[in-house]
């Protein structure tokens, strides 16, 4: 989950340059477009194909397509594609391949070897909180990609979507939510709040009452009562969440595609100053002990327990 | 929890069918982890089975504690 880096230079100089590196892409990629991306990819955690009109983008990670640094790189390629148009894709849907479900959140066996190696190391809180904010600075980055596409995005869902996999799924324009689904923010469990853009989406798509118990309990709801809340457009059979999502795609690419960007944009705006709250948030509660122990104890768990929030 | 309450049975049944195991010998105070063979993330799978079979809402929180088919059945009678 944290950058390498191998330079002699001081850590500042080494952190700020990655920084300004990393702002610099970003900032680029605003404006131009890659052509070297293949319309047809498949990763060591994520593939896509384009069928039809409809992007399809397999998350294949197990245990539970966890997100962490090898995820997080097929992401940005694939938010690459995304902006440079996604080979003409009008609509484009995750799903997951997946047993246990969509995906079970960040790579918390990934963060915290990575917290102890850069300890090892004699890294400082300081200079382990600005890899985390480079690390988020990306996952960012990706999202608002997602987010803001201007074609019809759509997320199917079965099984578990907790922390960092609901929030992939809320970049979503549409959440098909198979029976078996459930979503949960357990972060709190760890000391965390969401931190990939979770509770400004959340707060975007439904009521406070809602978003509080989902955030201040780490309770998981499932794919009823997602649906009575609002969270999920359509609830079907275990499954079938593909196959439905498929038909939701070819519908999205029989409109216009300029009126579909601009009712997406007036329908969906981004809360950019939520998530750069939320992000500060993040960085700040990540440098507290509780976070730590919290994760050793549950990289270092045998207690059949451990999963639930 | 007596071995004949309907809720009981029904959740006996319901959670021998999901995980394939035979009902034979399952009974109110059995751990359902060690006499179903299941993980945390089975124990969802079942936690959203109960959900849907009843109607109703368990939080997690709930049943962080609960390990035996009497106890989840007794917190299904209480939420129906």
């Amino acid at each position: 989950m944290f950058a390498p880096h191998s330079s002699l230079l001081p850590w500042p100089a080494r952190v700020a340059l990655s920084r300004l590196g990393r702002q610099a892409s970003l900032a680029a990629q605003k404006f131009r477009a890659r052509t070297d991306i293949p319309p047809t990819f498949h990763g060591d955690a994520i593939g896509w194909s384009l069928e039809g009109q409809t992007l399809e983008v397999v998350l294949h990670r197990e245990p539970c397509n966890e997100i962490g640094s090898v995820m997080l790189r097929e992401l940005e390629e694939l938010a690459d594609y995304v902006r440079a148009g996604a080979g003409g894709a009008r609509a484009l849907l995750f799903y997951s391949t997946a047993e246990r479900g969509f995906s079970a959140g960040a790579d918390l066996r990934e963060l915290y070897s990575g917290m102890v190696d850069r300890r090892g190391q004699g890294m400082s809180r300081w200079q382990m909180a600005f890899e985390v904010r480079d690390f988020l600075d990306r996952i960012h980055a990706v999202f608002d990609t997602f987010d803001t596409a201007p074609i019809t995005t759509i997320a199917v869902v079965h099984g578990f979507c907790f922390g960092g996999g609901f929030e992939l799924a809320l970049t979503c324009d549409e959440i098909i939510a198979e029976k078996s689904a459930r979503f949960a923010f357990p972060e709190l469990r760890l000391g965390l709040v969401p931190g990939f853009g979770g509770i400004p989406r959340l707060r975007r798509d439904l009521g406070n009452a809602v978003v509080r118990d989902l955030l201040l309990t780490g309770r998981s709801i499932n794919s009823t009562k997602a649906g009575s809340v609002g969270l999920v457009s359509q609830v079907v059979p275990r499954g079938r969440g593909l196959e439905v999502a498929r038909r939701v795609g070819e519908q999205a690419a029989k409109f216009d595609r300029a009126t579909t960007a601009a009712a997406k944009s007036f329908a969906k705006p981004i809360p950019r100053d939520e998530l750069r709250r939320e992000k500060d948030l993040f960085i700040e509660l990540m440098g507290s002990p509780v976070v730590e122990a919290a994760l050793k104890k549950f990289v270092e768990s045998d207690d059949p327990h451990s999963y639930l929030p | 929890m007596a071995q004949n309450d309907p809720i009981l049975s029904k959740l006996l049944t319901l959670a021998a069918k999901r995980f394939e195991r035979d009902t034979a010998g399952l009974g109110p105070d059995d751990d359902f982890f060690d006499r179903l063979d299941i993980n945390s993330y089975q124990a969802m799978e079942l936690l959203t089975e109960v959900e849907e079979e009843w109607g109703i809402e368990i939080p997690d929180y709930e049943v962080q504690d609960v390990r035996t088919f009497g106890a989840l059945a007794a917190l299904i009678a209480d939420r129906i």
